[in-house]
């Protein structure tokens, strides 16, 4: 609470509690980097990444890579940018108007941003998913199979395999096996969001988003949910926004911190939890503020 | 409400000032005011529309000065003593009767103000005749006689039975007769028009003069000669049935003593009132409602039936909506979906708002100058100059009418649709554009199907304006009488160049352009009726998909 009254009375500035003058020295700002290195290498590079929604800043200057293959967990108070630098990723935040951005975003080492990137090619290789359960208004088995449906497959083979495959990837192969044909909205909340996660995998994707998957579920829907990122760990890289700590603690390997559309601290999970480097870091997943 | 007391120091609010009860009663009432309005209008609908077709008995009035008259009472009326004057009697009880006594060809007047006070003696004699005619209206009296083929029936030989089957069998002659003049007449006679057309044609494609012309003249000419024998023959045929018809006649005599003898095939229905039980009543109203919704109307409209100003509706209304729904979604969607929200996309907003406050004559006068004259006369010169200068497509019709009408209505599509795709969420948009979907596919896939019921509301509610409105089609293309229907079994099926007849029209000619108004009040009630219970089924038709949709889009429950 005390972080959110903090960002409206002073933009920049990162509180009293640290003793830090932030909003004048960004210059002087360093993010701390002790990342766990993933076997496959960085798979995403964020460089010198800035955005702005009209006129005010959103994100400053971020510099990241994700490694491939793990699951590495946004963290931070609300309104820290988080969900953002998540979108921008795929670029979604193209859909609002007025967002300028700098800097510049590798994926495999091709760069996301420029008027020559293929937009819906870049997404195809990126699986979203959202805060709220958002199947679509169509039966079980069109959900699913819409990524296929947008490039053109009319091949049912192709067509079955992926159903199956992405269901059961999604562990909701075995509840709705017999009713595939049955409007996905009869589906409950929980049942819906891994019918979302199996709709981001059947396109085959690189990346996985995740913008707080969990937070409209009840805890039991939240525990499979979590189960299947963790199954689902190493086939994907997984980029996942959580506002809930035990969450990032127990699925992510790598953790990264925002404040105020800064990266503070990302690194090894553990580290994060139990160590970190920068105190700010230290007093939010304390819960001493945020 | 909790029904514990308040706590001490809390004062208790008075329940005048926190129940706001005179704003509810306020709210209320205009509700119910709305209410009642709508319910008598339908309830006098109901009553005069229904009512209008139920046979009454048949009264025989004595009258003082000695003058015999016989009709159905319409209706009593209390006259100010003043008013008498105008009738130069003394009329103690002040109360006059409007009595229906058809024979307008012997009296020149369907109706009589009869003053109740003058009237000596009343009867119901149990042998006069209703008689339905196509021409003159009704006769009211008894029958005389009967000739069959020259041999005379008369007093106890003509029974209602008797009587009855003769008149089916004139029925039958006339249908045979109306089929010879309709598709056999007429249909020669199309020939014969096509025919004149393609060598007009000819001539003005090769030039007279030229081989082409010539071949296409000897077929004109061998073709004309088949078509006149044909002609001549059906012709013949028809005179035939004609002299075989007129043999059959019935001669009527009414109360006070005049003849008229007619071909029993003029008569459409005859029954006695004052003897028919209810199920009989019912069935001569059945029969009368049949006649109304299935046949073409006869004289001027007043009678008969209004099958061809049904059909013109709905067919109308239906290519209205077809040309109308595209037009909208497409508008809404470019301005919605497509448009950067700005000054020139709010401005054009506000345009398409105030197009629906556009007098529709207006747009009647748009659609004459605009689609009739400058879209139908290009037409015309360019594919069906052979006919000109008889405009084809360059005169009011039915693709025109459909048009204005669309125009007309398009706002309301508009404005519903953007609504509609608006109240789609965001996060389906999201969703599918993150599954890697193009924008039109986006919307192609999940915002149209989702904004579906909106987009079939706007269209219900451009359904139910532009099936009743007149004014505007009035000037492009709707008739007093269209000879033939715009949908019939000759190519191309669907005629969009035809004038045609339409329910609302009818209505107003009707009421205000008909020989007696009070003679066609009757119809009048009753084609509103039947116009608001075909804008009624088409809407509950839309209503029904709309719902279907519906549940598919029902949210699921966590």
């Amino acid at each position: 609470m005390r972080g959110q009254a903090q960002q409206v009375e002073g933009k920049g500035a990162l509180g009293r509690d640290t003793g830090g003058a932030m909003g004048e020295k960004v210059e002087e700002f360093h993010t701390v980097y002790h990342p766990k290195p993933g076997p496959g290498g960085a798979i995403i590079k964020i460089e010198s990444f800035s955005l702005w929604y009209g006129a005010t800043q959103a994100l400053f200057d971020v510099n990241m890579e994700v490694e491939r293959g793990l699951v590495t967990a946004l963290i931070g108070p609300s309104g820290c940018g988080k969900s953002t630098l998540l979108r921008s990723l795929n670029r979604m935040n193209d859909l609002i108007e007025e967002v300028r951005i700098s800097g510049q975003i590798y994926l495999d080492g091709e760069a996301i941003y420029g008027s020559k990137v293929d937009v819906i090619g870049l997404r195809k290789r990126m699986g979203m998913v959202f805060q709220k359960p958002n199947p679509f208004p169509m039966s079980i088995a069109d959900n699913v199979l819409y990524p296929l449906k947008v490039d053109g497959v009319r091949d049912r083979a192709v067509l079955e395999e992926t159903l199956e495959r992405a269901l059961r990837a999604a562990a909701l192969w075995e509840e709705v096996k017999d009713r595939l044909k049955e409007n996905a909205l009869k589906l409950s909340g929980g049942q819906q969001q891994r019918l979302c996660i199996a709709r981001a995998i059947a396109g085959d994707p690189d990346v996985l988003l995740m913008d707080e998957p969990c937070s409209a579920l009840d805890p039991l829907a939240t525990g499979k949910i979590e189960e299947l990122i963790y199954e689902l760990k190493g086939r994907y890289t997984i980029i996942i926004v959580t506002h809930n700590m035990q969450q990032a603690a127990r699925v992510s390997d790598n953790t990264a911190f925002m404040y105020l559309g800064r990266l503070v601290e990302y690194g090894e999970t553990a580290r994060i939890f139990t160590n970190p480097i920068v105190p700010w870091t230290m007093d939010y997943v304390t819960g001493r503020f945020g | 409400m909790g029904s514990a007391s308040p706590p001490k120091g809390q004062r208790q609010p008075s329940k005048a000032r926190h129940t706001g009860e005179p704003q509810q009663w306020c709210l209320g009432g205009a509700l119910l005011l709305g209410l009642a309005m709508i319910a008598g209008f339908i309830l006098l609908l109901l009553w005069n529309g229904l009512g209008a077709f139920f046979p009454k008995r048949v009264e025989v009035l004595e009258l003082a000065d000695g003058t015999r008259l016989a009709g159905e009472i319409f209706r009593k009326e209390r006259i100010k003593v003043q008013d008498s004057g105008l009738e130069q009697g003394k009329e103690p009880s002040g109360v006059r009767l409007l009595v229906r006594t058809g024979n307008f060809d012997l009296y020149n007047e369907d109706f009589k103000w009869v003053p109740e006070g003058k009237i000596e003696k009343r009867g119901l004699p149990p042998d006069i005749w209703f008689v339905e005619r196509l021409e003159w209206g009704p006769f009211v009296g008894f029958v005389e006689k009967l000739t069959l083929n020259g041999r005379e029936l008369k007093g106890e030989e003509v029974s209602p039975e008797f009587l009855r089957n003769a008149q089916e069998e004139g029925a039958r002659r006339r249908e045979r007769m109306r089929g010879l003049e309709r598709k056999g007449l007429s249909r020669v006679n199309q020939e014969m028009e096509k025919e004149r057309l393609l060598l007009k044609r000819a001539a003005r494609i090769y030039g007279e003069g030229t081989q082409e012309y010539a071949r296409q003249k000897r077929r004109y000419e061998w073709l004309m000669e088949t078509l006149s024998a044909r002609y001549k023959e059906l012709e013949g045929e028809l005179e035939r049935l004609r002299a075989e018809d007129s043999r059959t006649t019935i001669s009527l005599i009414t109360v006070d003593g005049k003849r008229k003898t007619l071909r029993l095939s003029e008569v459409v229905r005859m029954y006695r009132p004052n003897e028919l039980d209810l199920l009989a009543r019912l069935k001569v109203y059945g029969s009368r409602w049949w006649e109304f919704l299935t046949q073409e109307p006869r004289e001027a409209n007043t009678e008969g039936g209004i099958m061809p100003a049904i059909f013109g509706t709905f067919v109308m209304t239906v290519i209205m909506s077809l040309l109308v729904a595209p037009f909208g979604v497409v508008a809404a969607l470019f301005l919605r979906e497509y448009a950067r929200q700005g000054f020139l996309v709010s401005a054009i907003r506000i345009a398409v708002n105030n197009l629906a406050g556009v007098p529709s004559i207006v747009y009647g006068v748009f659609g004459l100058g605009f689609f009739a004259y400058t879209i139908g006369g290009r037409i015309d010169s360019l594919f069906y100059s052979e006919r000109l200068p008889n405009p084809t497509f360059g005169t009011g019709g039915l693709l025109w009418s459909s048009l204005t009408l669309a125009l007309l209505t398009v706002p309301v599509v508009i404005v519903a649709t953007e609504e509609a795709l608006a109240a789609v969420p965001s996060s389906m948009r999201e969703g599918s554009l993150a599954c890697g979907a193009s924008k039109w596919q986006t919307v192609r896939y999940i915002v149209i199907p989702r904004a579906m019921p909106g987009i079939l509301t706007g269209l219900i509610l451009a359904m139910a304006r532009g099936a009743g409105e007149v004014a505007p089609l009035m000037l492009v293309g709707v008739v007093k009488m269209a000879p033939e229907l715009p949908v019939d079994e000759t190519f191309p099926y669907i005629h969009l160049e035809r004038s045609f007849m339409h329910l609302a029209f009818h209505i107003f000619d009707l009421g205000f352009q008909s020989r007696n108004s009070e003679a066609a009040k009757p119809m009048v009630f009753a084609s509103t009726l039947v116009l608001v219970g075909l804008v009624a089924v088409m809407n509950m038709v839309a209503v029904i998909i709309r719902n279907k949709l519906r549940k598919k889009f029902a949210e699921g429950h966590f």
